[in-house]
Parts: C-alpha cells; sequence; structure tokens
C-alpha cells in the first residue's frame, strides 16, 4: 500500500492551528553578519537548496515558518505582524489583505528581477501594477482523476458536480470560496456573482450532489486520489503533477467550462522588522536560477519567464502544468468580493454540510 | 485526618496563588474576552465591537445550527456509550488483575497519549482506508473492499478509540476502591457474577462511572480533527463550524457565540451530574 506523504496544503491542513509553531532551524546555522528575515510560506513550497544559496549569496538567514491555509495567514495576522518580513497570499488575499490595510507597498527600484516575469502576470487585476505583490507561483483547479477508473476524459464539472455516474467515488474541495466559484462557473454564472439566485441554486446543487461524494478534503485530494480512496478530485493542477511523478494511472484536465485560476504571490506585509532584506530576498526569488530550482521541486506553474525558459522540457511542456491555452483563455481569478459575500460562502457549505 | 485549610491560611495561599494567578492570566481573560465577543460585532475586516448585542445568538437559532449541535450531541453520547460497554469490562479486568500486571495494563491504556492525536488520526485512515490493511485483509477471504473510511461510521469509531482512555481511567480508579468483602459476600449469599456486578458493583461505583462518563463526553462534544479528517461530507460536528467562522468566514463574534452555547451545554452537563450526586449523597445519609 503507498503511503502518500502529504504535500503542500495537506498535512499542515490537518493540524489547524497546531501548525503555527512549526518552522526551520536555519537561523542558528550561521552566525555571520546577524541579518536575518522571517518568512511565512506554505509547506513544500521552496527550492531544496533556495533558502540555503541565499544565506551563501547575501549572508541573509531565512527563518521560514509554514501555514496552512489563506485563512490561517489571515487570523495570524489579524491582531497585528508578530515579526513576518515576507508573506506568500493567494491573490484573492492580497486583495482581501490589502484592503485590510495590512500589506506594506513594494519598492520596485529594489526588484530589478521583476523584468523576468512574464508580461501576463506583471500587470494584474487582483493588484494593479504590482503595487503590492509579486507574483511567486500560479495554479489552475481542474479534476484529477484515475484513468483506469473513469470513462474518458472527464472535461465536465458535470461529472462531479451534477451527475452519480462516479458515486462514492468523488472528493470535493472543502474550502467554500473555491468550491461555490466553481459551482457558479458550472452554472453559467460570473465567478464573482452575487446574485442571490446563484447561492441558492448553487447550494441546492451540492445537496443534491451530495449523496454521491464521498469526503470534503481540505486540499488533500492527491492523497486520496493516490491512496485508491476516490476516482475524481478537484484539486490544483501542482498537487496532483507531483502525484503523477508516482503513479502514471492519474491524470488530470481542467474542465471545458474554466475554472479558477490562482496566483500565490510574495507581499511584505506592514510592521515587517527588515523590509529592506525582505525586498532583497524577494528579488533574489525572481531570478531566473533561483526561481528554475524552486520550480523544479514544487512542479507549480512559475510566472517567471526567464525561469521557465531554464526547465527541462517535461515541465515546460507539461500539460498538466501548463494546460493549453485556450483552456486558460476561459479561467478566471477568484476576486475578494467583501466580507458578506465570503460569510455566505462559508453558510451554504455549512448548510450542505448539515443537510 | 485532613486539615482545614483555615488553620494554616498562609501556606494555603502560597501553594493557591500561582497556580489561580496563571489561569486568571492565561484561562480566564482569554474566555472573558471570546464571551465578549460573542455579545459583538465586526466593524471592519480586523475589529470587533462589543455593543451587547444578541444577534449572533439568535442567529444560532436558525435549524441549521441546531441540528448540528444535536449531531454532535447524539455523536458524544453514542461515542461515551459505547466507550462505557467497551471499557466497563476491561476497567473491571484490571481491577481484578495481580499487581504486577496492573502497572503494565494501566500503561498500555495510557500509551496512546504519547502519540500526538493527529499522528494517531492518520494512522487510523490508513487502517481504514478502501485500500488500507483491514480491507486489504478481507480481500484475503473474499470480502470487501468495505467503505469504513469517510462515513459517520468512521467518525464514531475513530471517537471511541480517543475517547476511552478518559472513561477506563475513572472507571478503573472507582471500581479499584470497592470494597471486595461485599463482593464476596454477595457471592457467598448465592447471587451470580452478573448480578453481583449489576446489584453490587454498579450501585457501589456509580458517581466514578458518571464522573467518567462526563470527561468523555464533553472532548467527545468538541471534537475537529477526528470528524473532520475520518469523516465523509456529512458527518460535520459544531466544532469544525466554529473554526469556518474564526478563519474562514472571519466572523469571530458569532464563532465567539457557538463556542460559548457548547460551554454552556458543557456547565450544564456538569451542574446535572453535580445535582445526580448530591441527591445521591442525601439519600445515602438518610438511609
Amino acid at each position: 500500500m503507498p503511503f502518500p506523504l502529504p504535500t503542500r496544503r495537506g498535512f499542515l491542513a490537518g493540524l489547524g492551528t497546531a501548525a503555527v509553531g512549526l518552522s526551520f532551524g536555519l537561523s542558528g546555522c550561521h552566525k555571520g553578519s546577524g541579518k536575518k528575515i522571517n518568512f511565512y510560506n506554505w509547506d513544500t513550497y521552496i527550492g531544496k537548496t533556495t533558502l540555503k544559496d541565499f544565506q551563501a549569496a547575501s549572508g541573509i538567514d531565512v527563518n521560514m515558518s509554514l501555514f496552512a491555509n489563506n485563512d490561517e495567514l489571515f487570523a495570524k495576522l489579524r491582531g497585528g505582524n508578530q515579526g513576518y518580513d515576507v508573506i506568500v497570499p493567494t491573490n484573492d488575499f492580497v486583495q482581501r489583505m490589502g484592503a485590510a490595510g495590512m500589506l506594506m507597498p513594494l519598492d520596485h527600484a529594489k526588484i530589478p528581477n521583476f523584468k523576468n516575469i512574464a508580461p501576463e502576470f506583471q500587470d494584474v487585476a487582483f493588484d494593479p501594477g504590482r503595487r503590492l505583490s509579486m507574483p511567486y507561483t500560479w495554479l489552475v483547479l481542474g479534476i484529477g482523476y484515475r484513468k483506469s477508473k473513469v470513462q474518458g476524459v472527464p472535461d465536465d464539472w458535470k461529472w462531479v458536480f451534477d451527475s452519480p455516474m462516479y458515486k462514492d467515488r468523488i472528493a470535493l474541495l472543502s474550502e467554500a470560496g473555491d468550491l461555490c466559484r466553481l459551482v457558479f462557473k458550472y452554472l453559467g454564472y460570473p465567478m464573482d456573482t452575487s446574485d442571490p439566485a446563484a447561492f441558492r441554486k448553487a447550494e441546492e446543487l451540492l445537496i443534491k450532489q451530495k449523496p454521491y461524494v464521498k469526503a470534503f478534503h481540505d486540499d488533500n485530494g492527491q492523497d486520496l486520489l493516490l491512496a485508491g480512496d476516490v476516482d475524481i478530485v478537484i484539486e490544483y493542477n501542482g498537487d496532483i503533477a507531483q502525484v503523477m511523478r508516482e503513479d502514471p494511472d492519474l491524470n488530470f484536465v481542467v474542465p471545458r467550462q474554466g475554472s479558477q485560476i490562482s496566483s500565490d504571490c510574495l507581499c511584505i506585509p506592514k510592521g515587517a522588522p527588515s523590509p529592506d532584506l525582505a525586498h532583497e530576498f524577494i528579488n533574489y526569488l525572481l531570478d531566473a536560477k533561483a526561481g528554475a530550482e524552486i520550480s523544479q521541486t514544487i512542479q507549480y506553474p512559475t510566472p517567471n519567464a526567464a525561469a521557465k525558459a531554464l526547465m527541462p522540457a517535461t515541465y515546460r511542456d507539461n500539460p498538466v502544468i501548463f494546460p493549453p491555452q485556450p483552456i486558460l483563455a476561459k479561467c478566471e481569478y477568484a476576486k475578494y468580493a467583501g466580507e458578506a459575500i465570503s460569510r455566505q460562502y462559508e453558510e451554504i457549505i455549512t448548510r450542505v454540510r448539515a443537510a | 485526618m485532613e486539615q482545614d485549610w483555615k488553620q494554616s491560611r498562609g501556606s494555603f495561599f502560597t501553594a493557591f496563588a500561582p497556580p489561580a494567578f496563571w489561569l486568571t492570566l492565561f484561562f480566564l481573560v482569554p474566555l472573558a474576552i471570546i464571551w465578549a465577543y460573542s455579545f459583538g460585532k465586526n466593524i471592519s475586516m480586523t475589529e470587533v465591537a462589543v455593543t451587547g448585542t444578541l444577534s449572533n445568538y439568535a442567529r444560532i437559532a436558525d435549524p441549521v445550527y441546531i441540528s448540528i449541535f444535536v449531531k454532535s450531541i447524539v455523536y458524544a453520547a453514542l461515542t461515551t456509550f459505547l466507550c462505557l460497554i467497551v471499557g466497563f469490562p476491561v476497567a473491571l479486568a484490571i481491577t481484578f488483575a495481580p499487581d504486577k500486571a496492573k502497572a503494565w495494563l494501566l500503561l498500555l491504556i495510557m500509551l496512546p497519549f504519547w502519540t500526538n492525536l493527529l499522528v494517531r488520526t492518520y494512522a487510523l485512515m490508513a487502517v481504514l482506508r478502501t485500500e488500507g490493511y483491514v480491507n486489504t485483509v478481507l480481500g484475503w477471504i473474499g470480502i470487501g473492499p468495505l467503505p469504513l473510511l469517510h462515513n459517520n461510521f468512521a467518525v464514531v469509531l475513530g471517537l471511541v478509540y480517543v475517547n476511552l482512555p478518559f472513561l477506563v481511567l475513572p472507571l478503573y480508579s472507582a471500581l479499584d476502591r470497592l470494597d471486595r468483602s461485599l463482593l464476596e459476600a454477595s457471592l457467598d449469599l448465592g447471587a451470580g457474577h452478573i448480578r453481583t456486578i449489576r446489584e453490587i458493583v454498579i450501585p457501589l461505583a456509580l458517581p466514578g462511572i458518571l464522573s467518567g462518563l462526563l470527561i468523555t463526553f464533553i472532548p467527545a462534544l468538541g471534537s475537529y480533527l477526528t470528524p473532520d479528517l475520518l469523516g465523509g461530507p456529512d458527518s460535520q460536528m459544531i466544532a469544525s463550524v466554529i473554526e469556518r467562522n474564526f478563519k474562514r468566514a472571519n466572523d469571530w463574534p458569532f464563532g465567539s457565540a457557538l463556542s460559548f452555547i457548547l460551554m454552556y451545554l458543557t456547565f450544564f452537563a456538569i451542574a446535572a451530574q453535580t445535582l445526580v450526586a448530591a441527591r445521591r449523597r442525601k439519600a445515602g445519609g438518610e438511609a
């Protein structure tokens, strides 16, 4: 029986708040200049040697701690910054934290490697002019599936949202906002809709589909798929790409209706102890070679054009990591739509789970 | 003979003050803040104003939340009941084991506490999953695979597994204190083993049984990890909803109100237990 190592968001999600204290003992290794920054990142979301290389190049120690999801990051910084210099929120949380005044504007003069970023990521709707954030990775939600157990290519949200076909073999994402937005997409609404009819229909659809659903997973869908608990699952492309290296019977598709695209970004929270060193670190992460080393480890799509050029074809031409352009054109970024809408997402899921 | 605390006030307060200070600062004060939040409302993304409003509690009257509370209580009660069924014979067996074996048996009961709950839960997932150990063994004899994980069965199994020591230990300490000569007298006078347990052991050990039930029921009621990881789409307990309101929905006032409803339920259970115990003492005193 395979023992999948939970990756990125999976394992820590289970720990919940207990995950907060995990950190890597890099700081003790070098006395050196005593320059140090605190980096608050996702699990398995950095290159194997990135922090050591940065230490060697700049003399700055990076003390990395981990969070399991954006909500944890937000809750941690809600009461004020306890000393983080660089954080990695997802695009809608860049907007949310920006709106709450929790982020420091970036000084582009200190980040010359910004030129490495692909043009489509240099200016984005969720952060016009990249005032607050630098792109680190991007990712797209889709359907991960076991080829031998699924008929053809399940390139339609119908198979997870609106069909008894894979009864008890389906796992949905438990993240309320993401799940609701994908259902809106399937129902033909804009993803950022605030139409009460859309919310009602989404709730009805999910309640109708619930008897066929095996589990709501905390972003560990790739593990459920790999372990054979389910055959079809909503997950991020990078997560599925990681387990596809272990099991060739797995695959990933972005459904034809389009999906939600996200971008994890590097930001400096207000109150950061060393903003100058934080800029230096962000600039280093956007370097071509450093970026390639990160992509090599984490297998997520990179917005860094110079880094991508250094990667082997198995990465660059991987249709899971880089889905075909026509389907990506149908994908949208999640928008932060205000607290009231966020709470409505949660209420829908509470109702669906209780139904 | 126990000394009355009034006879040595000085040493009493020296011993009492540090833990009292600790509990006040790190338990009562944060709890009071959460309690205050439950009467508050969100005025911005990061601030809560305590206005004295009851709207958070009013929201809980929604049938959805009532049904989640009811479901949590049913799960916790079922867990406690199963723990009692499984734990009573175990506690009884340990009581009557030879002294040397006793220490080892108690150690075995406490052994799971040495491993983190999350790790134990992941281990249980490896045992129960479709291609897990149980189903692999069942496969050899041509059964299955049975759906053991991601359903209500898995949640109750996980809760019983986690909470069993909480019941066995107080049960054991209650049973161990029994006067053996009463049991011998009952057996000598012609009562069978079952009748002796029913009419002598259970009534005498009842206070211990009740407090054991209580300290199993309370943590089971607030379980979070177990239903979240082992449960299916249906297995939503109240702690998950509280977590979601604090984190994802960023609605601390409502989350606080939900937490405090859980606290009130716990107080209620403790009060009921105290009442039963007091009534028993009174009845015993009159007899």
